[in-house]
């Protein structure tokens, strides 16, 4: 079974990969099983984690006893039905004649995720950054390495020049233009740097697939 | 009635998840509670609307022998199989040495690890047209993605063996990655903070109605 196992694998990665040379039916053979794969993957996982694991379990609680052996088993909790009555509206967009009532679970989900966003963003990706920006330059003992007072700096100055180039309420010129610029610059390292590092993470990947190509199927490698 | 009941829904769902963050006691923290567990069944039911509908789709063209339909075949297929075992193996449907886990294993991840691997040829033939260094903004952005990913790989550290320590490929990789890079991303997530504050005000008081498509 795992020869056969590693051998289908083996198929499956060449096949991908075929695309490289161009489009092929060994590929789209592959995607089509991909595709198929991956909505079967999360129709089960999240049937088995919120269907089950949050509504069913919820409506119908697990009996649970303590050591002692007396019932410890929660409280059915009835509200749960509003959330499947909303994701079985959801569904109805499957039916073109009342597919409008699928407005209502996702106006509920489009106010929950405002709402959410409206308080964590702003705290972890404004509040939180600013705090992690402005930092003093030396510790408690003056014990700061010229590393880190200059990375600070660098830190600080790039953070305030690329919120000046986002600022468009002002025309850039003059220093407040030179200021700008500088955030420009910064832009380009960040989205640079960022490239880099997506490349090379998708790199690890390829090799991740050779070395099973080369190792665990063909045994070349050791 | 098909517009006002989901921006009341909207507006008030928006509201509460707000006012529970300042006043975490009741009604509105067990509102959040409920509402939290709502989220989570919708969004279960709005995956598995999304995979309904691939099937929805599949079927019409098997069906109207549309070209590649063959494929749509295959689609179902692998669809079925996946869920039914899912559905089959129970509530450890994930555990080791599953028919699930197996799929997962030797069919699923070979497929989505080579998916993504192979970008890596199409990064590289993109920026290979695309990167020009015409002036010194791009120079700035061509010279980051060379150190970063020549420092990430021994042989940056190889090239440059001959310099001090803090002076090496690597050294100045991180070097980009922790300073620079740090401050550019840091305006870019403020950026994004401040504009996704107004966007979510303004659907929660009902400014915004994109989301609800068009017609009445």
């Amino acid at each position: 079974m795992e020869h056969f196992a590693l051998w289908l694998a083996a198929f499956l990665t060449l096949g991908i990969v075929s695309f490289l040379y161009k489009d092929n039916p060994w590929y789209k053979l592959c995607e089509a099983i991909f595709v198929g794969l991956s909505a079967g993957y999360w129709f089960v996982v999240l049937f088995w984690d919120n269907i089950y694991g949050k509504f069913w379990v919820g409506v119908f609680p697990l009996e649970e006893f303590d050591e002692a052996g007396r019932e410890i088993t929660a409280e059915p909790d009835y509200w749960l039905f509003v959330g499947a009555a909303l994701g079985i509206l959801m569904l109805m967009r499957l039916v073109p004649n009342i597919g409008w009532i699928s407005r209502w679970p996702l106006a509920f989900i489009v106010g929950s995720t405002a709402g959410l966003y409206l308080i964590n963003y702003f705290s972890s990706n404004m509040m939180r950054q600013v705090q992690g920006t402005i930092v003093p330059l030396f510790g408690a003992g003056y014990d700061a390495s010229a590393y880190a007072i200059v990375g600070n700096i660098v830190v600080a100055v790039g953070t305030f020049a690329g919120l000046v180039y986002f600022f468009f309420s002002k025309e850039h010129r003059g220093v407040f233009g030179g200021t700008a610029k500088v955030g420009v610059f910064f832009l380009m390292l960040t989205f640079g740097a960022s490239f880099g590092y997506t490349v090379m993470s998708r790199m690890s990947l390829l090799i991740g697939r050779m070395d099973f190509l080369l190792g665990d199927w063909l045994g070349m490698i050791k | 009635m098909r517009r006002e009941i989901p921006l009341l829904i909207t507006g008030i769902v928006g509201i509460v998840f707000v006012l529970q963050y300042f006043i975490p006691h009741f009604p509105f923290n067990r509102m959040n509670a409920w509402f939290s567990d709502w989220f989570s069944i919708v969004a279960a039911f709005a995956i598995w609307l999304g995979a309904l509908n691939l099937m929805k789709i599949s079927f019409q063209k098997v069906f109207r022998r549309k070209s590649d339909w063959g494929y749509a075949v295959v689609i179902i297929m692998s669809f079925l199989l996946m869920a039914v075992v899912g559905f089959a193996e129970g509530k450890g449907f994930r555990d080791q040495g599953t028919a699930f886990d197996w799929l997962f294993q030797f069919v699923y991840t070979p497929l989505s690890a080579t998916m993504f691997a192979i970008l890596a040829f199409f990064v590289a033939s993109a920026s290979y047209r695309a990167f020009r260094a015409r002036n010194f903004e791009a120079t700035l952005l061509l010279l980051a993605a060379f150190l970063v990913m020549l420092g990430r790989v021994p042989t940056g550290d190889v090239l440059t063996g001959f310099m001090p320590e803090g002076m090496r490929l690597s050294a100045v990789a991180s070097w980009i990655m922790n300073f620079p890079q740090t401050a550019g991303q840091r305006a870019i997530m403020i950026g994004i903070a401040l504009g996704l504050v107004s966007t979510s005000l303004r659907i929660i008081l009902g400014i915004e109605r994109s989301h609800l498509g068009g017609g009445d």
